[in-house]
């Protein structure tokens, strides 16, 4: 099966997590502009005479589609680009897929998620090297 | 005819222009601090001003104001339709320009002051009603006290108030009138839980930075010449303007960060309280005007937000504050070396000129208050001052004009 995972980030650190993304092989994505609040509640603004808080804060949220093998290697490397250690670094959720369906070739499952690259592609030529993790199909297992 | 002057038709011309340019850079300062669902709604309460108080000024707000056959408080009739307002100079207010041109450029104050009131009541108020309201505004408030400062025969001018380009026929007005206005029409819905966030920051720091300029029209054309008042005028002008803006800028930077939207409301802050003052003290009085202006609008800001006053954008604070600082101020630093037709202010050996200057503040402030408060009522118990709470949390645009700003 295919795990979704929702990423709310800090807009600040969307490029280090989008590199970081890549470099692991993590080649699809979208994002949409989202506002919203955790626990540390809002932010102190200045206004004309004094400050004023607000409590929807902008953030961006990231939707990846992938394997379930690849899912916590994933999850480490957006905590690892995204954290700054202050509250409103943001939350992670999970989620099961049923399907994926590419539209242009109508590819369905594992063989919609592939891309040349991906994250499986490159252990599959690190495995060719000898350092195989032992995944080392060209499908992504949906 | 002899005594026209093409230079000083000239620049009254161009003075007109610039002070034209005021209301809607004013449109764009207020624009910006509203929500977005506002925006649109709160540009135009600003532009309907042009074009309802161009006809009300020239059909009759110009001789209630400026007509001679009136007594000591109210103009009379005679240039009713600007009749005999034409090429010749009136010598009693400018010698050598038309007295068309005069009658065009204080029009442009005329617009520009209830459209300043209007920061009171944005996002709430009724269009139809604001219509009504800016006519009979204009007509009960406006030209009364415009005819008492200004006009020949006017009680202030003869008893030797000095308000050199209107910081009580136009802020102290427009700011007094704004308090008792809020006060009818009462808080926006949410206002104090939601948070109401200016919307486009940039429109007003834009809107802010054209006022700074157009005030060189108001405050420098106020000499009616191209002459060495007026340039006096302009160099207090600016002076007061960065003065205010530095001070307002450390207040704010000692409450937090250096705020931006503090910075251009302390530019403009400075702007009115040098208005009254700008043709008759030094550039460094200027300074102190400016500069003095900050807290006092600063901190009135302070009081009407502990007060939970919904005084919207502030105008009784930075208007009505300001402006009044800038009479009191010009009863201090006014001399007659700058504007031998001036007076000497309490710095300069007279303090009789303070008397006078607070009497006729605190006159006006007397009389724009309640006669608003009462023109506000009455609009209320006839036709309503709000519109419906579903049209409010819509937003005007959508509700009263049928438009959005940014689809």
């Amino acid at each position: 099966m295919a795990k979704k995972i929702e990423v709310i980030l800090r807009e600040e650190k969307f490029q280090d997590v989008k590199d970081a993304l890549r470099k692991i092989g993590i080649v699809g994505m979208n994002v949409t502009e989202v506002r919203g609040h955790g626990r540390q509640g809002g932010i102190t603004l200045e206004g004309r005479a004094g400050t004023y808080q607000i409590d929807m804060l902008p953030r961006l949220q990231l939707n990846i589609i992938l394997s379930d093998h690849n899912v916590e290697r994933t999850i480490e490397t957006i905590c690892d680009a995204a954290q700054t250690g202050h509250p409103g670094d943001g939350i992670i959720f999970v989620f099961p897929v049923d399907d994926v369906i590419r539209i242009r070739t109508r590819e369905r499952g594992a063989r919609a998620l592939q891309y040349k690259g991906d994250i499986d592609d490159m252990r599959e030529h690190a495995g060719a090297n000898g350092n195989g993790h032992g995944h080392g199909s060209a499908g992504q297992g949906v | 005819m002899e005594n026209l002057n093409t230079g000083d038709i000239a620049w009254m011309l161009t003075a007109t222009a610039l002070v034209l340019v005021m209301t809607p850079a004013l449109a764009f300062f207020y624009g910006g601090m509203v929500r977005k669902k506002n925006v649109i709604s709160t540009l135009n309460l600003s532009i309907i001003v042009m074009c309802l108080l161009s006809v009300q000024w020239l059909l009759f707000g110009f001789t209630l104001a400026f007509g001679s056959d009136g007594n000591s408080f109210i103009g009379g009739l005679m240039y009713l339709g600007l009749d005999g307002v034409g090429a010749a100079p009136n010598a009693e207010y400018a010698a050598t320009i038309p007295f068309l041109l005069f009658a065009a450029y204080q029009m442009m104050f005329a617009i520009i002051t209830p459209a300043l009131i209007t920061g009171s009541f944005v996002e709430r108020v009724r269009f139809g009603a604001f219509l009504i309201f800016a006519l009979l505004w204009a007509t009960f408030v406006y030209d009364p006290v415009a005819h008492w400062v200004w006009a020949v025969g006017g009680f202030l001018r003869n008893m030797g108030a000095l308000d050199f380009a209107g910081g009580a026929v136009v802020h102290i007005t427009a700011g007094f009138s704004a308090l008792a206005f809020a006060l009818v029409i009462r808080a926006r819905r949410g206002f104090g839980k939601a948070p109401m966030e200016p919307h486009n920051i940039p429109y007003t720091i834009l809107g802010a930075g054209l006022l700074w300029m157009g005030w060189f029209g108001f405050n420098a054309g106020s000499a009616l010449g191209a002459n060495a008042i007026a340039v006096n005028a302009l160099v207090t002008t600016n002076t007061a303007a960065a003065a205010c803006g530095l001070v307002w800028m450390f207040l704010s930077w000692r409450d937090g960060k250096p705020s931006v939207l503090g910075i251009v409301t302390g530019a403009v802050v400075g702007l009115v309280a040098i208005t009254p003052a700008a043709g008759y003290v030094t550039p460094l009085a200027a300074i102190f005007i400016g500069a003095l202006a900050a807290p006092i609008s600063y901190y009135a800001i302070r009081f009407r937000q502990q007060r939970k006053l919904d005084e919207s954008l502030d105008v009784w604070a930075c208007h009505g504050m300001g402006g009044l600082w800038g009479a009191i101020a010009t009863g201090l630093f006014a001399t007659t070396a700058v504007n031998s037709a001036g007076a000497n202010g309490l710095f300069y050996g007279n303090p009789q000129q303070l008397l006078i200057q607070a009497f006729a503040a605190g006159l006006t402030i007397a009389f724009a208050f309640s006669v608003t408060y009462l023109l506000a009522k009455g609009l209320q118990a006839t036709m309503g001052l709000r519109v419906s709470q579903n049209a409010e949390e819509v937003g005007l645009d959508l509700s009263e004009h049928g438009e959005r700003a940014y689809s």
